[in-house]
């Protein structure tokens, strides 16, 4: 028994629905989770907040079963749970709302409401009335404004997301997790889903909401649990934070640039130019330029156009217009054939569905795109391949076995790292890394950033693409920030600073 | 409300359970169709008198010539994540043909010759579609198949070709030296396989695709030669296999290797292949040919009836891609 403040402000005796205790999580030797705790009460709206790779997803999918923890202790109602798998975690009335939505589009709204649950007469066959008619009491009571005859392929995403919500509340749902449930919503639909979740939470609903976006938690949100870097900062109540700043102090980590490794090496001459490069609704008018030994970070926001010019300078994405220069040389990009023809690699944010081939061993993800180097007469030298292969399994301290274990057992990291390698090979002269360092635990992202030095010395011009702020300002020597399909602006070495990304990317001016 | 002993209790069973299954997954997943195979024979010798003769097993490698043949090209197919319904109708064009050119007096290397090419020109054009108009392998081939097993009736408006050329039925059923030429064939064909598949890089990109292909495409693969080459390959290989039988038969008839593509199908993951592409070996292929062979001829030693045989291989079809699956299964939860 605590007290808490309910949503008026007023105290009074609440005992807690769910509590974590000391919840530790481990990969493979790695920690994601050290010692979190969070305690959740009835008819709250309870907000997780930290920079990403912080541990909230981790957390959460402990509470539904998909992870099970390493140790530590989850309390439902004041009894512990010893094996919280989904299908428990459904039972006690845990729902969460992915931001990849759970919706079947060529069903009708209502059957998307009573999914696996539909009511049927007393022949067995779906009673379609009553179902309709169902679905329009529950959106009723929560004021949604949703036809339930409708078939869901034609609603927009914010519909989806009530579909998903008026779901957990048919199925009596205790504790919804909501996570980034705003982040590809409209202003007008955020608005209604924050009445939304006020009114869940009126009903006594507790709501753990996971968000990047400050003014929502302060609107909302009772509480607020700050996580980083796996551990417990703090939990407040929303009405002892004062301002914005204090949160993000406590989501910062200050000792960020410890795991940069940028070395100062001369910038030579131009490698690359891209002029006037556009494509409709996706890029306008792109000009940069990149040298041999330079890191050109490229920030933004998601969707801002980053990976695309990547997409398009490897040949993945056709532009309408403009032009690609390597070496004042013209050329004709149309596939990745190409591109690696003239000395570009690609490093891709989405390691598993475009980079690795993961049924395989990590010497066939590494020599991949450089079997030719090892063909003789016709047939692979395996000697040679194997080689190479171990060579660079030194080189970048890829930790495996050997090089003959399938690449699917190896850490995020060290997959990364065999994708570096599978480049490095081919002696590139522009590498492109998207999301170099995403899903990578602390000691590989030392490491490849470490690599990413070695290469720019070694005189590759470099393109490195990140959301994460602090990458950019630690390994860049020059960035340009994306907006909606636009180079919002371009930043020369000394003027990289977290604040000016940010100020170009939502559409600021900077300050010098 | 939650029982907390009886929560704890399943735990602990769960895990003497899953250590117990993993050992016995380990087993299976290292030598499944060895030990399959192994079993197979062993019994067979046990129960039959006569399994056991070099003149019977002789006798089952000869028979399983064509199936052999089929596989090897329906391993390369499966493994980019493909499949070929249409090897069976493939079968038959190609025995009719062979058979027509024959009997029109074409000479025999000629008649060869152009059958083959002509499979591979059918390959061809099923790996193109399939490759460049994103159309999936199960409904283009599916579709082939009956187009081709039209061709055959209608170039042969229906009887059998019936071939009376004395050295062309020794392709399928005299011999060099002690050993029938169907085999001497057969190993050829899957040597040549196990070259293309496990060492040059066409092979290695075989696997590559299966397993992923945008990746593959991301390293600079031409994903669609790639496949197209492997239907291509696969349409000349059931060619051979083709005018094997048809020497064996002295005849090309449309009626010929009618549902022997389920026989390929079968053997290819009996052997260890994933259905769903990306990985396989050609050695397992042979060992599924082998028992799918040894299957048959015991069954016929012991006088079962060919409709009870039908439902027998049946099950062990459906066994055997059960335990595909479970590995499969497996695999994505490590």
């Amino acid at each position: 028994m605590s007290l808490s403040p309910n949503e008026r402000g007023r105290y009074e005796v609440n005992s807690p629905i769910i509590e974590l205790k000391n919840i530790t999580k481990e990969f493979s030797g790695v920690k994601a989770l050290k010692g979190v705790s969070l305690t959740v009460y009835p008819g709250s709206v309870h907000a997780l907040v930290g920079e990403n790779g912080a541990g909230k997803s981790t957390l959460m999918k402990i509470l539904t079963g998909a992870y099970s923890k390493t140790s530590g202790e989850i309390l439902y109602n004041g009894k512990s749970i010893e094996n919280m798998d989904p299908k428990n975690s459904k039972k006690i009335g845990i729902h969460c709302i992915y931001q990849e939505l759970n919706v079947a589009n060529y069903l009708t709204v209502a059957e998307n409401v009573f999914l696996g649950s539909q009511p049927v007469n007393s022949m067995g066959l779906i009673n379609w009335k009553q179902m309709n008619e169902k679905a329009k009491e529950v959106f009723a009571s929560l004021q949604i404004n949703l036809d339930p005859k409708h078939v869901a392929k034609n609603i927009s995403i914010a519909q989806k997301q009530m579909i998903e919500i008026a779901r957990a509340i048919t199925q009596e749902a205790k504790i919804l997790i909501m996570d980034e449930p705003t982040s590809s919503l409209s202003e007008r639909e955020t608005e209604i889903l924050l009445s939304l979740v006020t009114e869940l939470k009126n009903k006594g609903v507790s709501i753990l909401y996971i968000s990047h976006r400050m003014d929502e938690i302060f609107r909302v949100c009772d509480t607020v649990t700050v996580l980083r870097d796996g551990t417990h900062i703090k939990t407040l109540p929303m009405s002892e934070v004062q301002n914005v700043d204090q949160l993000v102090e406590l989501m910062v980590n200050r000792k960020m640039d410890d795991y940069f490794n940028k070395i100062e090496v001369p910038i030579g001459e131009t490698v690359l130019k891209v002029q006037n490069l556009s494509k409709t609704g996706v890029l306008k008018d792109i000009n940069f330029e990149l040298r041999s030994g330079e890191i050109l970070g490229i920030a933004g926001l998601v969707g801002a156009g980053r990976t695309e010019i990547a997409q398009a300078l490897f040949g993945l994405l056709k532009k309408d217009t403009g032009e690609i220069l390597i070496d004042n040389q013209l050329t004709k990009i149309n596939n990745p054939s190409d591109a690696i023809k003239l000395g570009i690699g690609f490093v891709t944010e989405n390691r598993k569905e475009t980079g690795l081939v993961l049924k395989q061993t990590v010497r066939d993800n590494i020599s991949l795109p450089n079997l030719k180097k090892f063909t003789k007469s016709l047939l692979v030298n395996k000697k040679a391949e194997k080689k190479v292969s171990e060579d660079y399994k030194q080189k970048l301290n890829i930790k495996a076995r050997t090089i003959e274990q399938t690449v699917s057992t190896l850490s995020g990291g060290n997959q990364q790292k065999a994708i570096i390698a599978r480049w490095m090979i081919q002696e590139p002269r522009i590498l492109i890394l998207d999301e170099p360092c995403r899903g990578v635990d602390v000691g590989a992202k030392a490491e490849i950033f470490a690599q990413i030095s070695h290469l720019a010395k070694q005189g590759v011009g470099i393109i490195m693409i990140s959301s994460e702020l602090s990458e950019i300002v630690g390994m860049s020597d020059r960035a340009i920030v994306m907006r909606e399909g636009v180079i919002a602006g371009e930043l020369s070495k000394d003027m990289i600073t977290s604040d000016n990304i940010l100020k170009l990317a939502f559409g600021g001016g900077i300050s010098a | 409300m939650l029982n907390n002993t009886s929560t704890n209790l399943n735990i602990n069973q769960n895990k003497q359970t899953t250590n117990w299954k993993q050992k016995l997954y380990v087993i299976f997943d290292k030598g499944s169709t060895t030990i399959g195979l192994a079993l197979l024979f062993i019994i067979m010798s046990i129960i039959t008198t006569d399994f056991l003769t070099v003149d019977n097993l002789l006798n089952v490698m000869r028979q399983s010539a064509v199936l052999c043949i089929m596989a090897v090209a329906m391993t390369f197919i499966i493994i980019t994540g493909g499949i070929d319904l249409s090897a069976g109708s493939q079968l038959a064009v190609s025995g009719v043909v062979v058979s027509g050119l024959i009997v029109a007096g074409v000479p025999i290397p000629l008649a060869i010759l152009i059958t083959v090419l002509i499979g591979g020109m059918i390959g061809l054009f099923m790996g193109t579609v399939i490759s460049t108009q994103n159309i999936p392998p199960f409904i283009v081939t599916l579709a082939m198949t009956t187009i081709l097993s039209g061709i055959a009736f209608v170039y042969t408006e229906g009887t059998p070709v019936v071939i009376t050329d004395a050295v062309f039925r020794q392709i399928g059923r005299g011999y060099l030296g002690p050993i029938p030429t169907a085999i001497i064939i057969m190993i050829i064909v899957a040597v040549i396989g196990h070259i293309l598949l496990s060492h040059t890089r066409f092979g290695r990109y075989v696997y590559t695709i299966g397993d992923n292909e945008e990746a593959a495409r991301l390293c600079g693969i031409n994903v669609k030669w790639v496949k197209t080459g492997v239907y291509a390959f696969g349409g000349a290989i059931t060619a051979i296999a083709g005018i094997v039988l048809a020497s064996r038969l002295s005849s090309g008839s449309p009626n010929a290797g009618t549902g022997s593509e389920l026989d390929a199908i079968a053997a290819v993951v009996l052997g260890g292949t994933n259905l769903f592409g990306g990985e396989g070996k050609i050695t397992g292929t042979l060992m599924g040919v082998a028992i799918i062979s040894i299957l048959n001829n015991g069954l016929n030693l012991l006088n079962v009836s060919s409709y009870n045989q039908l439902m027998i291989k049946g099950v062990v079809i459906l066994l055997a891609v059960w335990l595909n699956s479970i590995k499969a299964r497996k695999k994505a939860s490590v």
